[in-house]
């Protein structure tokens, strides 16, 4: 049985039926999916990207070699081919010692040198410029809250920024650990309850994209997505007015509501019943809303199941309690 | 407060119960599950019973410590919970991809199904693999007659048979976690998961923690005290030296994963407060203690299948392995520097930048010596004459597939992008990618090398290279895709998604996951076709491929106590010197009596207690749990004051079998490697004469 | 097996030479299960340092340590350690003389046991004071890092009877006397460990 050539033929077999699938993938909508770092809507999504690309390019000299030299070797020195060197016993070279170590130790160090200053640069923590626009974020379950205590208001399912204008996030939860990622404007933070975490993004261009929660979170977690508008000024200022003028106002007893397990659409039908899609908007906000959901899990007494948001036995919020 | 006979107990505990009171797609396919345990358990009692195979299962493998016996246990153990674990990816790739807003299965039942896939994949399939092969094939290399402690070795393959138990029973009674692998709390903590799916998971990991951690102690004493006589450490082969190191790494390993399970379940049975919410807990806390663990552990699966690439290289090109130095440095920087990445796993839990590049550069080193494995393989082959097998059909699948996993892990490596990759399904396709080609291609690979060895025939070749590259376009279909959707913003364990053009590689991936299941039944049909054609396939002298290390010289499969007399070493691949040099297969100069541990039920009796006792925990039915502690504590008592834990092989007894085995060598006749996959080969090597 | 390693301070008498070599593994064996117990210590002493600010307003370190019960647990603790020193050498160099080492692990076993019921008195007045492992999560890294250490005493004075029994059964044979070696590296390891808890967590708690 001639394996060579059978495995030859296979492997160019999968590889045509490899690429043309892909290509189907391809054409068969939008490339480059609009919500993703692959498409940014901002100045740190976009560095992202440049540093994949390096990262592939740079690395790609330590791999090539192998993706190259298996194929050349495996036929070069196969069984059968009688013409080419033999040689059992070597087992060392210096020159090639010093290259297999060398070149991928000085990859490792212009990387290493990339890594470290863009980890400064992109730091999440690091503010982005002057006078940010503050949100405060709660991820529920399976819903993110917005708070813009500057504006006095508040959103569930949508998160609109200015474009332009550094976006300052503090994050928490009132449940469990959450990741809260805009893939197109910036990279994820982890959100814990009890504590708080910052992300710091800017749009520089207008446009719609999606924010979602990638720390699996229970059984509405692929719905705890929300859309991010990155609005021109006038339009973020009419979206401002918008939500000052909604009929709901958030206090205590529907925020316990919202705390509640389930979706935005779950949400929005027990609070919102008239409204058939898109986001709840909350005209006001109680005071401190954002500290206390944060200091409740300090203040030195335990949170039980039924008074834990997140949890199957809580309950809370209702009228009949 | 819980039924003190049955604990939290009930009828409805029962897989079946769901689609008994409300049938659905979902709750049929829970319920299926189920019963294929419970029928599958007892289509094994009866194949048992009717062909009358208890006598020999109590005698030759429940009650044996031969460490070539518990190898091969804990590789049968590894290939059912493999079958499980491919079947629940299957079925988790169907799902997907008819998860355009949907899918046919309950979020919850996704959950659970993506939960046990990684675990069981991890801890019962790779782990239980590995073990198996170092445990079979080590002392085979050293020139010792088993493991230093045999006892021990039958115990941790019962504790870990305990931990599979308890996973596969909560597919008929109750269910199972649902946040993933690694239970993050608060997660799983009581008050968000107050059901059983925690607590299975729990006392799963810390048994088979246990069993482990009593392995690596096992396997590195082995190594350091049994080597033959002249087997200095750098003469040993490199499977070896990997079985070293990844025992080292258990060892210390092994112990944050126990503690951080145990700390869950101080918080779920005795309301402490590590990790809760309120009054002091820590969840991040977890997060690290875990990959303090996580990490190292995905270098333990992964050094044993560099062993086995190591060895497969040389044997198969004909030539000595290039760089045992370099490979060995590699092994053991591998081994050190994983222990001081294990933040990578968290990049984005808000530490400083400070924190982030420490850790995302010190990732980045392994890379170093990773790399410098691979090109020391490639130079193995470089100017030998390589020969097409099954083995090397996974190690090329390995070399151009694992380096795509390698550049990823580059890539996630570097904060500034982990942080729009975490949690997203390219980190899922860089680590199968890392672990198919690597861990698991290693294993196969290792698995059909070693075969001929540990049965006396060989597989069917042509069924096994079939199966090797179903195996790699499965790969390439099911996971390349992944990578893609995890750029385009795709997270993990997601039971739906909403964006229509994720659906073509959905679909992709799941002919991809259909080929590996093609590549599960090629290997199972492999199996069936090599017994039935196993006198054909023989290789009694136990030499098939011209192999390089002590393990070849001895029959196949070998006598219990491997070499009658134990060898004297004095150089690498001291097989091949031995060959080279004309004077192989020689009797040797004296004999001598010696002491081998006797066969005993210990481990069957820790396996049963454990299973009892870890059900018990689960369900709170404490009389159960505390029974099934006193009945390990009484056995391990008891066993300590036995005196005829031992007896002794006389010197003229391994004098006749070895002179009768010579004999038979001396009567088949030596073949050359152009028909070493012929039926001709019966185990005995020429020299090669092609020069 | 590797010659010329003879594991010194074991006399095992007649068999002297050989049972050396045999010994050798097991002791081997043992210091690397030690090993991993240690890292099992060191986790849960990293949780404790880290939990140190954690207790959520309920009582710590000042309100509930009893220094002086402490001082006397550590007293009775590495006087067992001495004690069990003492048992050692009388394994080694009184061979005939089997009396002396029961009486020597009889008093090691007894200060093990007072230590614990100095522990178990501590415990309990902590836990009147509301110092309960539920109250906090500093109070759960305390009571998981002390009682695991309490643990481990608990299964080294099973031990410690068990070996009573096959002294008594066996006389000093070399299986006995290795695992009397064992128990040795296990109880003073288990000092070890006290002295760290003494340290990092007593004395840092009340400083």
């Amino acid at each position: 049985m001639n394996t060579k050539r059978e495995g030859a033929t296979r492997a160019v077999n999968y590889l045509s039926v490899l690429g043309v699938l892909i290509m189907l993938g391809f054409f068969t909508g939008d490339v480059f999916g609009a919500d993703s770092f692959l498409t940014p809507l901002g100045p740190i999504a976009e560095a992202e990207r440049t540093h994949l690309i390096r990262v592939i390019g740079i690395t790609m000299i330590a791999i090539v070699p192998v993706l190259v030299g298996v194929p050349l070797i495996l036929w070069r020195y196969r069984r059968g081919n009688k013409r080419a060197v033999y040689r059992p016993d070597w087992t060392f070279s210096k020159p090639l010692e010093i290259t297999m170590w060398g070149v991928p130790i000085l990859i490792i160090c212009i990387l290493g040198f990339w890594l470290w200053h863009h980890t400064v640069r992109f730091d999440p923590y690091k503010p982005l410029g002057d006078n940010p626009l503050q949100i405060q974020v709660v991820g529920l379950d399976w819903k993110w809250l917005f708070i813009y205590p500057e504006q006095g208001v508040a959103s569930v399912g949508e998160m609109a920024i200015p474009v332009d204008r550094p976006v300052s996030l503090t994050l928490t939860t009132d449940t469990v650990m959450q990741s809260f990622m805009v893939s197109a404007l910036a990279g994820q933070i982890y959100a814990m309850p009890g504590m708080e975490t910052k992300l710091n993004l800017i749009a520089d261009r207008p446009g719609t994209t999606l924010g979602q929660n990638t720390q699996y979170s229970g059984e509405g977690f692929a719905q705890q997505k929300f859309t991010v508008h990155a609005l021109p000024e006038a339009d973020w200022n009419a979206w401002v007015n918008e939500a000052q003028k909604a009929p709901l106002a958030l206090n205590t007893r529907i925020y316990e509501r919202l705390a509640r397990r389930g979706s935005l659409a779950e949400a929005r039908a027990a609070l919102a019943p008239e409204q058939s899609a898109g986001s709840l908007l909350f005209s006001s906000i109680p005071p401190d809303l954002f500290k206390s959901i944060v200091s409740r899990y300090h203040d030195g007494t335990s949170v039980t199941a039924k008074q834990q948001p997140g949890s199957p036995a809580y309950q809370s919020g209702d009228e009949h309690e | 407060m819980n039924d003190p006979i049955f604990g939290r107990l009930e009828w409805s505990s029962f897989s079946v119960h769901e689609f008994i009171v409300d049938p659905s797609i979902n709750s049929a396919v829970v319920a299926g599950a189920g019963m294929m345990v419970v029928i599958g358990g007892i289509a094994l009692l009866w194949v048992l019973s009717h062909y009358r195979l208890w006598g020999k299962l109590w005698s030759d493998w429940l009650t044996s410590v031969d460490h070539k016996k518990i190898g091969i246990m804990y590789i049968v153990l590894a290939l059912v919970m493999m079958t499980r674990g491919v079947i629940e990816g299957v079925v988790m790739r169907a799902h997907q991809a008819t998860a355009l807003g949907g899918g046919f299965l309950s979020a919850d039942h996704f959950a659970q199904l993506f939960s046990t896939h990684g675990t069981i994949m991890i801890l019962f399939v790779a782990m239980p693999l590995l073990i198996g092969l170092i445990n079979y094939v080590v002392p085979l290399q050293i020139g010792a007659r088993d493991m230093i402690f045999p006892v021990m070795n039958q115990v941790s393959l019962g504790l870990t048979t305990a931990a599979a138990a308890l996973i596969m029973i909560s597919l008929v009674i109750g269910r199972f976690e649902t946040g993933g692998w690694s239970a993050y709390p608060p997660y799983t903590g009581s008050v968000f998961s107050p059901d059983v799916g925690p607590d299975y998971w729990i006392w799963a990991i810390v048994i088979s923690g246990i069993g482990t951690t009593l392995t690596g102690i096992n396997f590195a004493v082995t190594i350091y005290k049994s080597r033959a006589p002249g087997m200095h450490f750098m003469r040993m082969p490199l499977f070896t030296w990997t079985a070293l190191c990844t025992a080292i790494m258990i060892v210390y390993a092994m112990p944050p994963l126990t503690v951080s399970s145990l700390m869950l379940a101080l918080d779920r049975y005795l309301d402490f407060h590590f990790f809760t919410n309120d009054l002091g807990g820590n969840m991040m806390n977890y997060a690290n203690i875990f990959w303090m663990f996580g990490h190292p552990e995905v270098h333990i699966v992964v050094l044993p299948a560099y062993g086995v690439f190591s060895e497969i290289s040389a044997t198969y090109s004909a030539k000595r392995l290039y760089g045992y130095r370099s490979l060995v440095i590699a092994t053991m920087a591998i081994a050190i520097i994983s222990f001081t990445v294990w933040l990578h796993h968290v990049f984005t839990m808000g530490q400083s930048a400070s924190v982030n590049i420490a850790f995302g550069i010190a990732t980045m080193v392994i890379a170093v010596p990773t790399g410098v494995k691979v090109y020391d393989w490639m130079a193995t082959l470089y100017r030998g004459r390589v020969r097409i097998t099954a083995p090397m059909i996974y190690l090329i699948g390995f070399f151009i597939l694992f380096m795509a996993g390698g550049l990823t892990g580059m890539i996630l490596a570097n904060p500034t992008v982990d942080f729009q990759v975490h949690n997203s399904l390219f980190l899922v396709a860089h680590f199968h990618n890392v672990l198919i080609p690597g861990t698991l291609f290693g294993m196969l690979a290792g698995i059909h090398y070693w075969f001929p060895k540990a049965f006396g025939f060989r597989l069917a070749e042509h069924l096994a290279r079939r199966a090797a590259w179903l195996w790699i376009i499965g790969f390439c279909f099911a996971f390349l895709p992944l990578y893609w959707l995890g750029l385009l913003g795709m997270p993990r364990r997601s039971a739906s998604f909403t964006d229509p053009t994720f659906l073509p590689w959905m679909i992709l991936a799941l002919v991809g996951a259909f080929t590996i299941l093609g590549a599960l039944v090629t290997m199972v049909q492999m199996g069936w076709v090599s017994i039935r054609d196993r006198d054909q396939l023989a290789v009694p002298v136990g030499d098939p491929w011209d192999g390089r290390t002590l393990e070849w010289s001895v029959a196949a499969p070998p006598s219990e106590w491997n070499f009658a007399a134990t060898p004297d070493v004095h150089s690498i691949d001291a097989f091949a010197v031995e060959k080279a040099s004309g004077r192989p297969y020689q009797p040797a100069l004296q004999y001598e009596d010696i002491e081998m541990a006797n066969p005993t039920a210990m481990g069957l009796v820790v396996c049963v207690a454990a299973t009892l006792m870890g059900f018990g925990l689960v369900w709170q039915i404490w009389w159960l749990a505390i029974l099934g502690i006193l009945a390990i504590a009484t056995s391990v008592i008891v066993r300590s004051f036995r005196t005829d834990t031992k007896r002794i092989i006389s010197a003229s007894e391994l004098k006749q079998a070895h002179g009768n085995w010579l004999d038979r060598v001396a009567n088949t006749p030596a073949v050359t490697r152009d028909e070493e996959i012929s039926f001709r080969n019966r185990g005995r090597s020429a020299v090669d004469v092609v020069r | 097996m590797t010659i010329e390693n003879l594991h010194p301070g074991l006399n095992l008498g007649a068999a002297h030479g050989e049972a050396h070599t045999r010994s050798e593994p097991v002791i081997f064996g043992f210091w690397v299960f030690l090993m991993s117990d240690l890292i099992l210590f060191g986790i849960l002493f990293a949780t404790y340092v880290a939990m140190s600010n954690g207790t959520a307003g309920g009582p710590g370190p000042q309100e509930l340590f009893n220094l002086t019960s402490i001082a006397i647990q550590t007293g009775l603790l590495l006087l067992s350690s001495l004690t069990f020193g003492f048992a050692s050498l009388t394994l080694k160099h009184d061979e005939g003389r089997r009396r002396h080492l029961l009486i020597w692990l009889i008093i090691t076993a007894a200060l093990a046991v007072a230590f614990l019921g100095f522990e178990a008195s501590d415990f309990h007045s902590m836990m009147q004071k509301g110092g309960v492992p539920s109250r906090s999560g500093w109070l759960s890294a305390y009571y998981a890092l002390v009682g695991l250490h309490g643990i481990h005493i608990i299964i080294g004075l099973l031990w410690m009877a068990v070996m009573l029994a096959q002294i008594s059964v066996f006389g000093l044979s070399y299986q006995v006397k290795v695992r009397l070696l064992m128990l040795g590296l296990y109880w003073h390891f288990l000092d070890l460990v006290w002295v760290g808890i003494f340290s990092i967590v007593f004395l840092a708690g009340v400083a």
